[in-house]
This record gives structure tokens, C-alpha cells and sequence, in this order.
């Protein structure tokens, strides 16, 4: 279905936070490659740093050593300016609590990414139409967030994160805040978001039903990864 | 980038309903401090405009040098003489200068509605007086015959003050006076005064034969240059000569410089409190926006559409403060009718004036309030953790 190619390369990864006196290593020398198409579920206790790895491939935090490349080039030494950029082509980010604009439309928070390209007014609006349309949620377009369910929020966010067509999404948590058949259908919508469309997609998650929809599972625990073979 | 900030912008602004309270709070607040600067400016400009509009520019003043009020003025008979002859001063029909040498005592007079004393000022006039003043009408009985004890009064004593009544006898000091007439001037200043024969004051009160004031009719407005050189090259007089206008507009000078002096430090200390009432409400607006704001840069929005947003809101919320300011300035207070001691210890009455150019500098007021409270939380806004995106 995709190349073998290595998306993401990490290279003697570390993170560190400073509390107080102490410093707490989250990781330390961490190497991972991520190919393009992969869509790999990042599991581990609390704190193992499943959401600092995916700041940290999603450029929204930097390390405190070691190097993230992207398709070759390093994106952890960027000025803000070039990773905000770099944020805008490549990556798309679907969060646990869907982060949409309580006082935009469906469709109006769907066109957010798309503001950062040139495209005309017009092909903004055939895009979000076919964003929406992906995820099922053409029919609720003018709905603003407060009329929507939790589920309905999840897949506007996702047609968010794909509708500038990103190399990769990056997923913290997506169905942390639904019910189980809701998570599922979200599940499968990444799922089919993968398999069709090609999208690498890393996502956070602590159930291991939802890791069960990646083709990989990581597991992330004192610092190191270990990797769990997909029946 | 501007694609980004327009949208920036109108996502802050169609949020500021959802934090009604805090906004609300700031825009009263920033309407307080506009108001209270309008309505003194409204004070100052109408008491002007009705001071200088009660002036005439063929009417000369005449004062000692340096006196700046009728008050402390003392121009001496021999003066008046050299005046009689002066150029530029119209004469009536028989020849004589239409000039009138003018003084006037404080005198106790009773309240109708306090039944308090309150000062009036006695003039004693010279039959040209009225003549000087061209709204001057008799509305009841006559003029006072020179040599007695007889008064005129305006309307607005009669109106205000116990004992005034036309053929009443009323006790001022220590002397009885009979009120023959009543006159009005058209609610300037002198309606609030009690009028009679200048010599009969000059004698009762000891003033001899000095008087603090000379009024002149002018034989056109640029006599006033004629006459002015000729007191100047005259070196037995010691006066200073005004066009009525400028004189009154003099007077009210002192009025409405203290009403500003007063209204733009009170509006400035107030400005202060909205300052703070702003930056607070705009720290409040910019922390319950933080994951909204961090998630837009985290799909790749610059921090400057931040700040532009932010400053946005500070200065419609500031607007829309400095707009209400003046709107309610105007429906309160635009017109209305006061009244306060002008120099000396006339009543002058005067109408509020809510001008264009007070409003703007209301809004501009407004607007600096705005800016400044809404600057560092805008540049907290451009910097915005992206982490805040995993916030609750």
C-alpha cells in the first residue's frame, strides 16, 4: 500500500523536565524510525511520555537532545516561523477533547488549516466539502460545535486534520472521550483514512481496543520502546 | 498573513459574547470615565458659548489696568471725564456719548425657595445703562428717577428673591429703597442684578464720586482700536478697554478653565480604573481562550493574528465604551440648563453643550484606554504555549 520509506527518523532522542531542583528524564536516547503509511499506536502507562513523543513528531515541543528528521530533514532545530510553517504542510493533529472553535460552523473550523494556503474561497470550500464528506459529516456543516455530540465533534476535528492533505496525523487520545461505539466508528474512520488514502497516522491512545485498529502497537514505558507483534 | 488575521480577528470577536460579563464590565467602564470627561467638557464649552454669545463687539469695557473683574475695578470720575471725550464712542441724538460709568455693591437679598441670604448685586447705573444693553425692557412700571431712593429689578431677582415687588419698600443695609419697575435683558447676566441711580449708590455706600466700571456705545466694532489707543497715548489713564464680548469671554475664561482643570484630571484618574478594569478583562479573555489560541498555532497560525485579535477586542470593547460615553453624555446632559456664580458675584445661567469635538476626544480617550489595557495581554496572546493545546 505505501513505500517502506522512513517518514520519521528519531535519532538518540532525549527529554527532560526540570522540577523544582530535580530532573525528571522522560527519555532518554530514544531511535525510532516511522514509515510513510504506518499507523502506529503509541501505548504506556501515565507519564511514560506517549504525548511528549507525539509533541515532539508533531513539532509543537523540542527536544532536549538528539535529532527528529522529517522525509531527511531535521524539524527539532526550526525557527518558530519555519515549524509553524512546516505544522501547516505536513502534519494534522486531532486532539482528546477535539479543540474546535466553539463560535465557528463545522465547515468554518474545518476551513481553518486551509487559511494558511493560497487556495481561492472556492476551492477552500470544495475541499472542506470533501473533508466533511469523508468523515460523514457533510449534512451538519453549518452545525456549530455546541449542537453537535461528543462523536460528531471528533470526526469535524478529523476532517480538520486532513483537509490541508497532510503527510501525517497526529492522534492524543482521539476516543478518550467517547463511548465505545462511538470510538469505534471513529477507529475505523482513521483506519480507513489509512488504508485508503494512504495518511501515516501515530496516535496516542491507553485502550488497548482502540491500539488494536493500528497495524502497529508501541509500547512506551520507562523510557524505551517496546514493540507488540499485530495478530 | 492577512488571510489569517481577518479570520484570527472575527473568531476573537464573535467570542466576546460568550465572556458578556467581563466585556460589559470594561465597556461601562471606559463609558464611566468618557462621560465624566464629556460632561465637564459639555460644562466648559456650553458656559463659553453663552458667555461669549451675552457680549457685544460695539461695546466697550472699560476697567482699571490690571483689574481683572469688575470687582477690584476703580476708575475715578476725573477718568470718566477723559473718557466722555474719547474717539470712536457713539453719541445719541442730542449729542451727548452714550457711556455709562457703572458700580455695584453686594447686597443681602432673601432666598423665596431657602429663605436664606444669598448676594445680589446692587448697580448703580447712569440713564444711558439700559441703552448699552439692547434687550433691556421695562415689563413692569418705570424707570427710578435720578436723585432718589428707587431701584429696578430684573426678573430673575423678582422670580428668586422675597421682597422685590413692584412698589414694595425694601431695607438693603441700612437704607430703605422703593422698587418702581421691573426689567428684563433677555436672561443675560444683569437680569440677576437690582438696578438704580448711580449717584444716589455712590453716596450711600461712600464711594464718592469714583465708579469701578465704564460701558461705551461704540460707533462701529473697529472704533474699538481708536478708542484703545486713545486711553494707551492718554497718560492720566490707567485703564484697560475690552469689547464686551472679549471681556465676558474673559470672565468666563476662569469658569471654564477651572471646569477643565477639574475634568481632565478627574476623567484621568477614572481612565486609570478602566485601564485596569480593561487589561484585567482582556487577561481574562486571552486565558479562557488559551487552547483556542494554542490550537490555531498548532495547525500553524502565526502569533501575530493573535495580538492584531486580541488588540481588536480591546479597542471595540473600548469603542464601544467611548460610543455609549457620549451617546448617554448627549441624551443626558446635551441642553440642560445650570447655572453658577461667574466672576464677581453674578449668576450666570448657561445650557450644557455636548460639542463633535468633545465627543472625539472622548473616543480617542476611549480608544488610548483600550489600546494600553489591551497591549500586553494581546502580546501574552501572540505567545501562547503550543502545549496549552492538551489543556483542559
Amino acid at each position: 500500500m505505501t513505500d517502506a520509506s522512513g517518514l520519521y527518523e528519531l535519532k538518540n532522542l532525549s527529554k527532560r523536565y526540570t522540577r523544582g531542583k530535580e530532573t525528571v528524564a522522560i527519555f532518554d536516547g530514544l531511535d525510532m524510525t516511522i514509515s510513510q503509511g504506518d499507523f502506529i499506536a503509541i501505548m504506556g502507562p501515565s507519564g511514560s511520555g506517549k504525548t511528549t513523543l507525539l509533541n515532539l513528531l508533531g513539532g509543537i515541543d523540542r527536544p532536549s537532545s538528539g535529532e527528529v528528521l522529517f522525509e531527511g530533514q531535521r524539524i527539532d532545530n526550526l525557527g518558530q516561523g519555519k515549524l509553524a510553517k512546516w505544522r501547516a504542510k505536513n502534519a494534522g493533529f486531532i486532539f482528546q477533547f477535539y479543540n474546535l472553535m466553539p463560535t465557528l460552523s463545522a465547515a468554518q473550523n474545518v476551513e481553518l488549516p486551509l487559511l494558511l494556503t493560497n487556495l481561492s474561497g472556492k476551492a477552500r470550500k470544495d475541499r472542506v466539502k470533501t473533508a466533511l464528506d469523508i468523515v460523514g459529516m457533510v449534512d451538519r456543516a453549518g452545525h456549530r460545535p455546541a449542537q453537535l455530540s461528543g462523536g460528531q465533534q471528533q470526526r469535524v476535528a478529523i476532517a480538520r486534520a486532513i483537509v490541508a492533505d497532510p503527510k501525517v496525523l497526529l492522534a492524543d487520545e482521539p476516543t478518550g472521550d467517547l463511548d465505545r461505539t462511538t470510538a469505534d466508528e471513529i477507529l475505523q474512520t482513521l483506519q480507513l483514512l489509512n488504508k485508503e488514502l494512504g495518511k501515516t497516522i501515530i496516535m496516542v491512545t491507553h485502550d488497548p481496543a482502540a491500539a488494536s485498529y493500528a497495524a502497529r502497537e508501541l509500547h512506551l514505558n520507562k523510557g524505551r520502546f517496546e514493540e507488540k507483534g499485530k495478530a | 498573513m492577512l488571510k489569517q488575521t481577518i479570520a484570527v480577528t472575527l473568531l476573537n470577536l464573535r467570542s466576546i459574547p460568550q465572556r458578556w460579563g467581563m466585556s460589559l464590565a470594561t465597556v461601562l467602564s471606559i463609558a464611566l470615565v468618557v462621560g465624566v470627561l464629556l460632561g465637564f467638557m459639555a460644562m466648559a464649552s456650553g458656559f463659553r458659548a453663552t458667555v461669549d454669545g451675552a457680549g457685544a463687539d460695539d461695546v466697550a469695557v472699560m476697567l482699571r489696568g490690571g483689574a481683572m473683574a469688575e470687582m477690584n475695578s476703580v476708575v475715578e470720575r476725573n477718568d470718566v471725564r477723559l473718557l466722555e471725550v474719547a474717539p470712536g464712542i457713539a453719541a445719541d441724538e442730542s449729542g451727548e456719548p452714550i457711556i455709562s460709568a457703572e458700580l455695584f455693591v453686594v447686597v443681602d437679598g432673601i432666598k423665596r425657595t431657602s429663605q436664606t441670604r444669598a448676594n445680589l448685586a446692587l448697580r448703580g447705573v447712569g440713564l444711558s445703562g439700559p441703552e448699552l444693553r439692547p434687550q433691556f425692557s421695562l415689563v413692569e412700571g418705570r424707570m427710578f428717577e435720578p436723585g432718589t431712593a428707587e431701584l429696578v429689578v430684573g426678573e430673575s431677582v423678582l422670580r428668586e428673591f422675597d421682597g422685590f415687588a413692584l412698589g414694595e419698600t425694601i431695607r438693603l443695609g441700612s437704607n430703605e429703597w422703593t422698587v418702581v419697575g421691573v426689567f428684563s435683558t433677555g436672561g443675560s447676566v444683569f437680569d440677576s442684578e437690582i438696578w438704580a441711580d448711580l449717584g444716589v449708590i455712590q453716596n450711600l455706600y461712600d464711594r464718592g464720586s469714583s465708579v469701578q466700571t465704564v460701558r461705551a456705545r461704540l460707533t462701529s466694532v473697529e472704533a474699538l482700536e481708536a478708542l484703545q489707543e486713545y486711553v494707551e497715548n492718554e497718560p492720566r489713564l490707567n485703564l484697560e478697554v475690552l469689547s464686551e464680548r472679549a471681556y465676558f469671554a474673559r470672565s468666563a475664561g476662569g469658569t471654564t478653565n477651572l471646569i477643565m482643570f477639574l475634568g481632565w484630571p478627574l476623567a484621568f484618574a477614572m481612565a486609570i480604573g478602566a485601564l485596569a478594569g480593561a487589561w484585567n478583562a482582556m487577561y481574562a479573555s486571552v486565558d479562557a481562550r488559551t487552547r483556542e489560541l494554542a490550537t490555531l498555532r498548532a495547525i500553524g497560525f502565526g502569533g501575530f493574528p493573535a495580538f492584531v485579535a486580541a488588540m481588536a477586542e480591546a479597542l471595540v470593547l473600548a469603542f464601544a465604551g467611548g460610543l455609549i460615553g457620549a451617546v448617554a453624555t448627549f441624551l443626558l446632559f446635551d441642553g440642560v440648563s445650570a447655572s453658577t456664580l461667574g466672576s464677581g458675584f453674578t449668576q450666570v445661567v448657561f445650557a450644557f453643550a455636548v460639542t463633535p469635538d468633545a465627543v472625539i476626544s472622548g473616543v480617542i480617550l476611549a480608544l488610548i484606554v483600550g489600546f494600553l489595557g489591551g497591549f500586553v495581554p494581546a502580546l501574552r496572546a501572540a505567545r501562547i504555549p503550543l502545549l496549552a493545546v492538551h489543556s483542559d
